[in-house]
């Protein structure tokens, strides 16, 4: 058990000096984004801590209700700015249901292909990002160097590298450029056996394990009561992944393929013999299993894109024509949640029969993440804020939006 | 040296005066101008060497990192890429938060920098028949030790006065730290200066003379262990990554140096670089062999004092040039040590403060304690060491005191205790 | 469980708690009177048929056609609806809850409408609330910590209501 400042068996805390209001952001090198903590210390011990968010908020439902569901596209792309791919699909799929529209074969693996890139993507600035805050500045560039691969892929297939607009209402944009699926095959090749160094540099260091192993336990209740989602409530052992559980719409672009939900089941991880072992150390539900899932889940996109490419191959059809600019949705209210890296991620929109939608809703997976933080870090060392914080791995755009 | 300048001004005053006027060898005069020319020398060696050492680590961790690090200025390496971020650094401004103690803020970039800068007055870089060292103390392992454990008072300063919460944590962890590393830092120095019987470092280096096996690394299995302890110890007194808790700055922002800027900044930063390749030339010399190189090239080609090339009373042509080749092996060796921190600040993540004095209390400190208890037993039953001696190395392998003082040339005023060695 | 089943259940356990429903929704949805909302989130968190422990999303949606020429076809009165979805983990089901409320308290403007708040029953709500009371504006009673979450403490006006008007000025900054 960690120490915390409420356990009476440690006499060191009755000794408590003036206790002292500490900002860390929004200007703050690992709060990423500009994220604003209030930490109440009592020394190094931080008894509380409270997120200020609000700071990069830029009105994206007012913005939305003047804007037709297409011409939106682009500013989903700015709220998880990492993983803008998966913000596209999740709106897509949102309007989509509304107009309860049947995507083609074909734009269907297209989709799977680019959303488990995304997600790779994701994870690996997650992983780097996790790196920096617990002090390790190389794992960083060595997952923005296979990320940059990805991006060199996107930017292919739709000529950018950070806010694409590429799956849209309808399909994609366009359909992938000839020959970009060996292209994605070599990197598959590459990127796969480098994982097993990354799990020599973090997962199974020492140090990390230190660091991480036991710090911010969060019990699979606490998850659910605050609506934490994807790789932080699968860290604390809830089998539970939108991509299998998901609604139809969604769970239909993923059928016919074969993928793990990356949980622990009976102590034990999917195929978990061929990644290191769970330190002893590790509690289920600590910022180590949270880390650890995630870096299983990129094993899992390099399947699924693995068989998306060859399922898209055999596939015919159109990838999917975007929906015209200015089409009439239908008089109603669709809501869906999408897996995306962070969790899930909703979107909602109520339609009133016209072009543009009565009012649009992006229901963020880092926003609820990121309220269980107060909860983690109470009591906690100052250095393990930013661990905590870390392995939820929150992103500020999809929060404040 | 401060005969040679009162000998200078000797010849002077005699050649004015005709003969009437004369300065005595051991006048004030040559004792001044001696310790202006070695703050010169040494202020030199503190700044280049961080000229270097901040190239050096900027290219490994490119290495490590699968990129180039600089590359442009100065021509093919980017070697003069540290010299042009410190011409920027100099026309920064610089800035002081209006909070601050004024005073306390300014000088404490200073005080680091003189802590770092005062430890190389101890430091051999050579050793007999000519030590190359400013001031040959006869304490001068604890004299290093103890001044390095002065840099943290400027830390300490500049995280109270910058009036920022920041800092206030750093220097607080850096006085935690610090402290508590001082003492298995001190215990693990004392085990070569126990075998050697002596403090002064020209003589610790001296008794490791001839095969690399008579390092003190190799002189018993203690030993052996003490020295990674010590490199261990080494690290986390300077504030290196891992224990670079001081700086912390995905927790700190920046820790004791947020708010400094431009010059003064960048003092911080020699200090930093300049203890810690004081601390890798005291590893060096405790337990590398110093100035010895693997084999004892210079004493086959029979290089040492009483060599060739040997006239008069003074060191002969081929001291000087022993003394050359000694200097660039302990330079080397200092710059490994250097070089594998660097590779461990690359590479680790950083402790917590709980397990940074964790490590320390709970396990270097006992480890060094057994191991000096250790080397001690070891020294008393079995002097000779099991390790392999060669006949070359009769010197080291005899007692030091039993072996007679070998002659030391002075090279300041500051007369050397020789009956303490 | 079907949204008619889970609508029959409430009304049977909370008598005139649901008073309107859309089935033929792409989401049906149920609506709640607000008077016994809080009533009916209990009952849908802790019945075990239901067991409704996770609260996804709540969204404040402003009803308010503010262009005179289409105010005669709106097909609504003005009116704000805050929207829960809900899910169940355990029996993967999923339901939609609408509460229906005035735009502004009994019509005094300026006095934002009030609702119970169920940040007691799922911590999710905490922030979220003070988003859609942000947003939106309404007042959720019992809420340990109703503050603006994405603007400005200081900030006047709730954005995204449909009369809303960015302000010319704020702290020397021009609005429009």
């Amino acid at each position: 058990m960690p120490a915390t400042i409420d356990d009476p068996r440690i006499i060191e805390f009755d000794v408590r000096t003036e206790e002292m209001l500490v900002n860390m952001g929004p200007q703050h090198p690992s709060t990423h984004g500009v994220l604003r903590l209030v930490l109440r210390t009592d020394g190094e011990i931080v008894s509380e801590v409270t997120p200020h968010i609000g700071y990069l908020h830029r009105c994206a439902e007012k913005i939305g209700e003047n804007l037709t569901p297409r011409q939106w596209i682009p500013y989903t792309d700015r709220m998880d700015y990492l993983a803008g791919m998966n913000m596209n699909l999740g709106w897509s799929l949102c309007v989509e249901k509304l107009l309860k529209y049947e995507l083609p074969e074909r734009g269907r693996h297209l989709r799977v292909i680019i959303a488990e890139l995304g997600r790779m993507a994701s994870h690996l600035v997650g992983m780097g990002a996790y790196g920096l805050d617990l002090g390790t500045f190389s794992p960083f560039l060595y997952a923005f160097r296979e990320r940059e691969r990805i991006l060199d892929l996107f930017e292919e297939a739709c000529g950018a590298r950070l806010t694409y607009s590429y799956l849209t209402v309808g399909g994609a944009t366009a359909d992938l450029p000839h020959g970009w699926t060996d292209k994605c095959l070599a990197f598959l090749d590459q990127f796969e056996p480098v994982i097993a160094e990354y799990h020599t540099l973090l997962t199974t260091n020492a140090i990390f394990v230190k660091r991480t192993a036991k710090i911010g336990i969060l019990s699979p209740e606490m998850a659910i009561d605050y609506g934490c989602s994807g790789p932080v409530t699968r860290g604390s052992g809830i089998d539970f992944d939108l991509r299998r559980d998901g609604e139809p719409i969604y769970t239909s672009m993923y059928e016919g393929y074969q993928f793990e939900v990356i949980c622990e089941r009976n102590g034990h991880y999917p195929n978990d013999h061929a990644y290191p072992a769970v330190p002893r150390e590790a509690v289920l539900g600590d910022c180590w299993h949270r880390f650890y899932v995630r870096m299983l889940e990129v094993v899992q996109s390099i399947g699924l894109i693995r068989q998306a490419i060859e399922n898209y191959h055999r596939s015919s059809g159109s990838h999917g024509e975007p929906i015209k600019l200015n089409q009439k949705l239908p008089k109603g209210e669709a809501y869906l949640e999408t897996e995306a890296p962070r969790g899930q991620m909703g979107f909602g929109i109520v339609s009133r029969g016209e072009a543009i939608p009565w009012r649009v809703r992006a229901r963020s997976s880092s926003f609820s993440n990121l309220a269980v933080c107060p909860e983690l870090c109470r009591g906690c060392l100052i250095a393990d804020v930013p661990a905590v914080v870390g392995s939820l791995d929150v992103v500020m755009g999809e929060i404040d939006r | 040296m401060a005969e040679f300048f009162n000998y200078l001004l000797d010849c002077g005053a005699y050649a004015l005066s005709g003969g009437r006027w004369s300065v005595a060898p051991d006048n004030l005069f040559g004792v001044v101008v001696t310790a202006l020319v070695q703050v010169i020398i040494l202020l030199h060696v503190i700044a280049v060497g961080a000229l270097i050492f901040i190239w050096l680590e900027r290219k490994v961790a490119g290495r490590i990192q699968d990129r180039l690090g600089p590359t442009r200025v100065g021509g093919k390496f980017g070697w003069l890429q540290t010299l042009a971020d410190g011409i920027k650094l100099i026309t920064k401004e610089d800035l002081m938060p209006a909070g601050a103690d004024g005073f306390l803020f300014k000088a404490a970039p200073y005080v680091s920098m003189a802590a770092a800068l005062a430890a190389y007055f101890a430091l051999p870089f050579a050793g007999s028949p000519l030590p190359f060292v400013a001031q040959q103390l006869n304490v001068a392992a604890f004299f290093i030790v103890a001044v390095l454990g002065l840099e943290v008072f400027g830390v300490i300063l500049a995280g109270y006065s910058s009036a920022s919460k920041w800092a206030l944590f750093g220097s607080m962890r850096e006085a935690a730290q610090v402290v508590s590393y001082e003492v298995p830092l001190g215990l693990c120095a004392v085990v070569p200066v126990m075998l050697a019987g002596s403090m002064d470092l020209v003589v610790v280096g001296d008794t490791q003379r001839g095969l690399f096996t008579n390092w003190y690394l190799f002189h018993d299995p203690f030993t052996f262990v003490v020295f990674w302890v010590y490199f261990t110890c080494g690290t986390a007194s300077v504030n290196r990554a891992p224990f670079d808790l001081a700086e912390a700055e995905s927790e700190l922002v920046a820790g004791f140096h947020t708010e400094y800027s431009g010059l003064r900044w960048s003092f911080f930063f020699m200090a930093e670089y300049g203890s810690m390749f004081t601390v890798s030339m005291l590893a060096a010399i405790l337990f590398l062999g110093g100035w010895h190189g693997p084999l004892p090239v210079t004493e086959w080609l029979g290089m040492q004092a009483d060599g060739w090339l040997e006239y008069s009373t003074s060191p002969g042509i081929a001291a000087y040039l022993c003394n050359l080749i000694g200097m660039t092996n302990v330079v080397l060796k200092a710059g490994l040590l250097v070089t594998v921190m660097m590779w461990a600040r690359w590479t680790l993540p950083r402790l917590r403060i709980d397990q940074v004095m964790t490590t320390c209390l709970k396990y270097c400190t006992p480890i060094a304690a057994v191991m000096f208890v250790g080397a001690a037993v070891w020294q008393a039953a079995l002097p000779r060491g099991l390790m392999l001696r060669t006949p070359l190395a009769n010197i080291a392998a005899s007692e030091p005191w039993q072996r007679g003082a070998e002659p030391v040339v002075q090279t300041s005023g500051i007369a050397v205790d020789k009956e303490a060695r | 469980m079907n949204a008619e089943q889970m609508s029959g259940l409430i009304a049977e356990r909370i008598p005139g708690a649901v008073t309107g429903q859309n089935f033929e929704n792409v989401d049906p949805w149920l609506e709640i009177s607000p008077v016994q909302f809080h009533k009916v989130c209990e009952f849908l968190r802790d019945d075990p048929r239901l067991a409704m422990n996770y609260l996804h999303c709540i969204s404040g949606v402003d009803y308010l056609e503010v262009d005179p020429k289409k105010i005669a076809k709106a097909g609504f009165e003005p009116h704000l609806e805050v929207v829960y979805h809900l899910s169940s983990l355990e029996h993967r089901h999923r339901l939609v809850l609408k509460v229906f409320l005035q735009r502004w308290q009994d019509d005094r403007r300026g006095e934002i409408p009030e609702l119970d708040s169920v940040a007691d029953l799922w911590s999710t709500a905490d922030w979220h609330e003070r988003e859609v009371y942000d947003l939106c504006g309404v007042r959720f009673t019992g809420h340990p910590n109703l503050r603006r979450i994405l603007c400005p403490e200081d900030w006047e006006g709730h954005p995204l209501r449909k009369d809303y008007e960015m302000p010319l000025e704020y702290h020397g900054i021009r609005g429009r």
